[in-house]
């Protein structure tokens, strides 16, 4: 099993594992957030490049580095590699580097978004970003879509991560929907407004990681913290009926799938990626239609959700440090038990 | 008088054509190649001449070819990248143009060497009549048993398509292409892994530029060895550049590389000097995706030695005081020339040809152009120029594939090396011919 060193933290991780997901295995703060790597999505990833870490030696065989940052997400771990995530000030600098770049066209327009309070791009910005931007131009506008019924796309606010392409490629069949034109006017698009009308294209919401693909059944019903979530099951004959209610009072204001700690859909009990069908989301809103198993143990991870930032001062004190500390090369010691997997960034206790 | 072994034949009336091209030695070398050796000393050979990838990464040809995986069973394809798009370049046009056959006795010379059994000519969209050349060409040479079935009676077989792009920046990035070609859209492919392993179609498959594929002929006429007493170091051979700019003799000119900078800007074989008398300001020496260089810095090393033309002397001292040969996109520019407009416009086509597939590059490449154009106008502010250097440093290789790099390095050069210009733009807009020049066009067009 190859042995890898996450910011002097070393793992023995299965043959084929990718850096990400080593640091994951390690968890805490030495994992680099994942804008677009979905691990339940084949061949996502790469894209965003919000996950580079520099790797200080490329193997036990081939101790050279590779002189460019990685993407981790898609860079397999080799014998003896080491890696640098949060102990480099480069990694970091480059980091917020693509930061900026995700925000400098993005609204902001977060007081008015869904999606407030679950948001990838908040957490991101928090921990890694800016207060300020360096943008003083124009930013790019889209007219809002809507693809299918219960889907409105809204092109302004996306980052091109491709999950939802890669859901409509992999989930579903007939896929109508993909990216057009390119460059940064590049966009998401059912070509000439075609639906997506099929039995899972609801998924593509749960994997959108900002406010691009919100639930038309949900939209401006209720900010995410204010509603209560409750796992519930049902026999559902298109998928594994295993869903996140989220209440306000007795209402049931929108199901969806359940969420792992990196916001990512969580396996259902048979070990198969627990998508649901759009049935269960969008038209069983009622408490008599499913069968509660109780309170759902989230990891309100976002910065809203979290308590007034609470959850992220941690990363960024560490990164702020990070990027004062001394000379670069230099090893900073991540203390207050930030690596305890425990004791993650938003792990409700 | 420098030799001449690609472009030894090119002004012959008819060249074009078959019958012209085999009176002046076509087709020999394929032969050779199909009589008398194996594939493994083809690129034995290949290794031998020290030829590198001419499309400007620069990467020795014989040792890709020695990486492409040999699985049994599965076909392995060899691609000619004719997607020539670098501003600046346009050698392979020329070639491809003149003399189309030995781009076929390249590739169909290269395939055997590699055991494709199938080759490509990807060729950009705005080349759609020099894809009609190849076609005519391909045709000529299908109906001479130089193509299909049984080559030489050697018992070997090769088809060669040509395939028309739509005329994208990208898809001469080879990861790109592959997706073109494919039928997709052409966005790079994150590597690993290389198209050497999982190609077109996911099987091996090399893919090389139309300059190194053509120098495979001569490599087999004359042996490795004698291709490679050509050149200088690790530069071997010759290379076609394609002069352009404010010189007297624009075009493409075939050089042994190792020649001065000097000697090929001004002695009247070559460029023929600066135009109109005036006096040289900067060198773009490699297609515009390469760091500009000042006078003083393109004819001579930071060390003081005369800058030759080889892919060592051109990178002498780093991106601090050197550049690349890249693909070979000479551009000279006189004293008059203004290096922040130049970089609009440089910016401009790479805001305009970035995919949109990774951060940096869909983000920053617009932004650096926005903020440029606000020098052009006269709007831009001192602290714009630090801020540019940001971005560039934010999006060099931060990217999937080296579009971002070459979008970053010409506004780093820029600003190493001409800070002062940008300065003047800020400091005083009005006195700026552009800035004038701007306004008075616009202000034309309203009225």
């Amino acid at each position: 099993m190859p042995k890898v060193t996450i910011d002097d933290i070393t793992i023995d991780v299965p043959e084929g594992t990718t850096i990400l997901q080593a640091a994951r295995m390690i968890g805490g703060e030495v994992v680099p957030p994942a804008m677009c790597y979905y691990s339940k999505l084949k061949t996502s990833g790469g894209y965003c490049r919000t996950c580079i870490v520099k790797v200080e030696q490329g193997s036990a065989k081939d101790p050279r580095p590779i002189p460019k940052p990685v993407a981790s997400c898609r860079t397999n771990v080799m014998d003896g590699m080491v890696v640098r995530n949060i102990t480099s000030p480069e990694v970091l600098e480059a980091r917020a580097g693509v930061v900026e770049f995700l925000l400098i066209n993005h609204p902001l327009d977060c007081p008015i978004c869904d999606q407030a309070g679950e948001c990838d791009l908040q957490d991101l910005s928090y921990g890694h970003g800016d207060e300020f931007s360096r943008y003083e131009f124009k930013r790019r506008e889209f007219e809002k879509i809507d693809i299918g019924s219960k889907v409105q796309l809204h092109m302004t606010r996306c980052i091109l991560c491709y999950r939802c392409v890669k859901v409509a490629d992999q989930l579903t069949d007939g896929r109508v929907h993909g990216v057009i034109n390119r460059g940064d006017v590049s966009e998401i698009s059912t070509y000439i407004e075609n639906v997506i009308e099929n039995d899972f294209s609801g998924n593509v919401i749960d994997v959108c990681p900002v406010g691009a693909l919100t639930d038309k059944t949900f939209r401006f019903k209720s900010r995410v913290w204010y509603t209560k979530p409750v796992d519930a099951h049902r026999d559902c004959k298109h998928c594994c009926g295993e869903v996140r209610l989220w209440y306000k009072g007795d209402e049931v204001l929108r199901v969806t799938t359940r969420r792992d700690q990196f916001g990512e859909v969580k396996d259902t009990t048979t070990g198969k990626p627990g998508w649901i069908c759009n049935e269960c989301r969008f038209d069983k809103k009622e408490t008599k239609d499913w069968i509660i198993e109780g309170l759902a143990h989230i990891n309100p991870h976002s910065v809203i959700s979290a308590n007034h930032y609470e959850s992220l001062k941690a990363l960024k004190a560490t990164v702020s440090r990070q990027l004062k500390a001394a000379p670069h090369g230099t090893k900073v010691t991540l203390g207050n038990g930030a690596l305890d997997p425990n004791n993650q960034p938003g792990t409700q206790k | 008088m420098g030799r001449k072994i690609l472009l030894d034949h090119d002004n012959i009336p008819g060249i074009q054509s078959l019958n012209v091209y085999r009176e002046k030695g076509g087709y020999r070398a394929l032969e050779k190649v199909l009589k008398t050796m194996t594939p493994e000393q083809i690129v034995e050979e290949v290794k031998t001449s020290g030829l590198r990838g001419r499309g400007g990464a620069g990467f020795p040809t014989g040792m890709k070819w020695s990486f492409l995986a040999k699985p049994e069973g599965v076909p392995r394809y060899l691609v000619c990248n004719a997607d020539e798009s670098e501003p600046g370049t346009f050698k392979d046009r020329y070639l491809m143009e003149r003399i189309p056959h030995l781009l076929i006795e390249g590739m169909v010379a290269s395939a055997f060497a590699l055991g494709a059994r199938t080759s490509y000519i990807y060729i950009r969209g705005e080349y759609f009549y020099i894809a009609q050349i190849l076609e005519k060409a391909l045709e000529e040479a299908y109906e001479a048993g130089l193509l299909g079935k049984n080559i030489f009676n050697s018992g070997f077989d090769h088809d060669c398509y040509v395939q028309v792009g739509a005329g994208a920046y990208i898809c001469g990035e080879e990861t790109a292409l592959l997706e073109s070609l494919e039928g997709k859209r052409g966005n790079p492919r994150i590597k690993p892994p290389f198209p050497a392993v999982a190609g077109l179609y996911g099987c091996p498959t090399v893919v090389n530029n139309v300059e190194t594929i053509a120098a495979v002929v001569p490599i087999i006429n004359m042996g490795g060895a004698a291709y490679a007493a050509i050149g200088i170091g690790r530069s071997t051979g010759t290379k076609l550049i394609s002069a352009s700019g404010h010189i007297n003799k624009p075009g493409v000119y075939e050089i042994e590389l190792g020649l001065p900078v000097e000697e090929f800007i001004f002695s009247d074989e070559y460029c023929g000097g600066i135009r109109n008398g005036k006096k040289m300001k900067a060198v773009v020496a490699g297609g515009s995706s390469v760091p500009v260089l000042p006078t003083d810095l393109i004819l001579k090393t930071a060390a003081g030695e005369p800058r030759l033309m080889s892919y060592e002397s051109l990178a002498d001292g780093g991106f601090a005081t050197g550049t690349m040969l890249g693909s070979g996109g000479f551009i000279v520019m006189d004293e008059d020339t203004s290096i922040v407009k130049n970089l609009w416009t440089f910016s401009r086509f790479y805001h305009h040809e970035s995919c949109g597939q990774c951060s940096p590059c869909r983000e920053g490449t617009g932004w650096m152009e926005k903020i440029l154009h606000n020098f052009i106008v006269g709007h831009a502010k001192m602290k714009d120029i630090d801020l540019l250097w940001d971005i560039q440093k934010n999006i060099e290789g931060k990217t999937i594939c080296p579009l971002g790099d070459a979008a970053a390095w010409p506004v780093a050069s820029a600003i190493r090396h001409f800070r002062k210009e940008f300065e003047e733009y800020v400091n005083n807009p009005g006195s700026i011919r552009d800035v004038k020049h701007y306004y008075r066009i616009n202000n034309l067009a309203e009225a």
